[in-house]
């Protein structure tokens, strides 16, 4: 009887842990062309932005595919305007996979040119 | 500590990334080997060419067209850099640009000029820079990079101009093309998002009088370079050997 308790609760922790945390929901609400495909983009799109910043702004590279600024521009919500929040297509996967965000210490979050050299807030 | 640097310094291992992106580009889509894949270009316009040490980027600021008391300068620095936040001690709000008045206590003669970084050839920042972040363009713009800056304010310290800031809060609503926030130091870029596009600084656009010049101080044929070459021009601290961006007239 007891060995079967055991199992029976075995059983049931396996499942949980199989479950784990919910899955992230991911919208893309600007469907169109990626620079890559999603399996790639999800693998690398690090690298590829940690190498275009380095040459954009070490050497002046400018208008290469991989931007921070293009990925806001189709990833940003259409009604929140922004990549980051609860359902930020960024933020998203980043709290799954805890990891942390801090690109938008200095980088604007948002959409659209309507932030460009304004120096006020909208 | 040196790894960063080595690695961002290494040309070439940048020539190789740069040449394959370029490759990139050109081709389409690329896969070098399995697992490795190039960037597949959706859009079609080619990345620039980057800065080039053949541009000697400079400023040439007329102090005798200068008024005191104007400050449309710093305020279109302010604009186009995003430069909006409210500070809770004044001293630490950030200055890319500031006007200074002097006056000559013997003749009692007075005048103002703008001071700003003077993106030097030899610039005191990038020497103590302890992580590399600060550094000097081929074009000779002097930037901060904010990916590796930890905040020392070293080069606040080295800065014979006062011309570095350091972000004490956090901040919201930059510019797109002008990333800036709290733990880092920052200064004058020349507006390199807007020189990159072909465009002018903002003070010097902004400027009523038409005070202040910018353009390459290597092409001969540049306004500034001529306007240098016929006219007195004093750097301020010339003494130091620095080598400076930034010319004044009048002072």
């Amino acid at each position: 009887m007891k060995a079967v308790a055991l199992a029976l609760l075995l059983a049931l922790t396996s499942v949980l842990a199989l479950a784990g945390a919910p899955k992230p929901v991911i919208r893309i609400e600007n469907p169109g062309q990626c620079i890559a495909p999603a399996a790639e983009m999800r693998k690398n799109h690090m690298e590829m932005l940690k190498h275009q910043r380095d040459r954009t702004l070490r050497q002046g590279i400018r208008g290469e595919a991989a931007s921070l600024n293009e990925c806001i521009n189709c990833h940003a919500g259409k009604t929140s305007g922004t990549v980051t929040g609860q359902d930020g297509f960024c933020q998203q996967c980043h709290s799954y996979v805890a990891v942390k965000l801090d690109c938008w210490d200095c980088h604007q979050p948002k959409a659209g040119n309507q932030h460009a050299a304004t120096g006020v807030k909208p | 500590m040196s790894a960063p640097q080595n690695r961002i310094n290494n040309p070439s291992r940048r020539n190789f990334i740069a040449a394959t992106a370029v490759g990139a580009a050109s081709l389409g889509a690329v896969a070098l080997a399995p697992g490795l894949h190039l960037i597949e270009v959706s859009q079609a316009s080619a990345p620039s060419a980057g800065a080039s040490s053949k541009v000697r980027w400079g400023m040439l600021i007329d102090t005798t067209k200068c008024a005191s008391g104007c400050d449309e300068c710093v305020q279109a620095c302010n604009t186009e850099n995003g430069i909006n936040e409210t500070v809770q001690d004044a001293r630490q709000g950030s200055q890319w640009i500031r006007k200074i008045d002097l006056k000559d206590p013997q003749s009692g003669r007075q005048h103002s000029l703008p001071m700003m970084c003077q993106h030097c050839e030899k610039p005191p920042c990038v020497d103590v820079c302890p992580t590399g972040a600060s550094m000097k363009r081929a074009d000779g713009i002097v930037l901060v990079d904010r990916h590796i800056c930890i905040g020392c304010r070293y080069c606040m310290m080295a800065c014979p101009y006062k011309a570095r800031s350091f972000v004490h809060q956090p901040l919201t609503e930059q510019n797109p093309q002008v990333p800036r926030g709290m733990g880092c130091v920052e200064s004058c870029t020349f507006c390199v998002q807007r020189v990159d596009r072909g465009l002018k600084p903002a003070c010097v656009e902004a400027c009523p009088e038409g005070a202040m010049t910018f353009g390459d101080l290597n092409d001969p044929n540049s306004d500034i370079a001529r306007r240098l070459a016929n006219e007195a021009s004093t750097q301020v601290r010339a003494d130091l050997k620095l080598g400076l961006g930034v010319r004044y007239q009048g002072i």
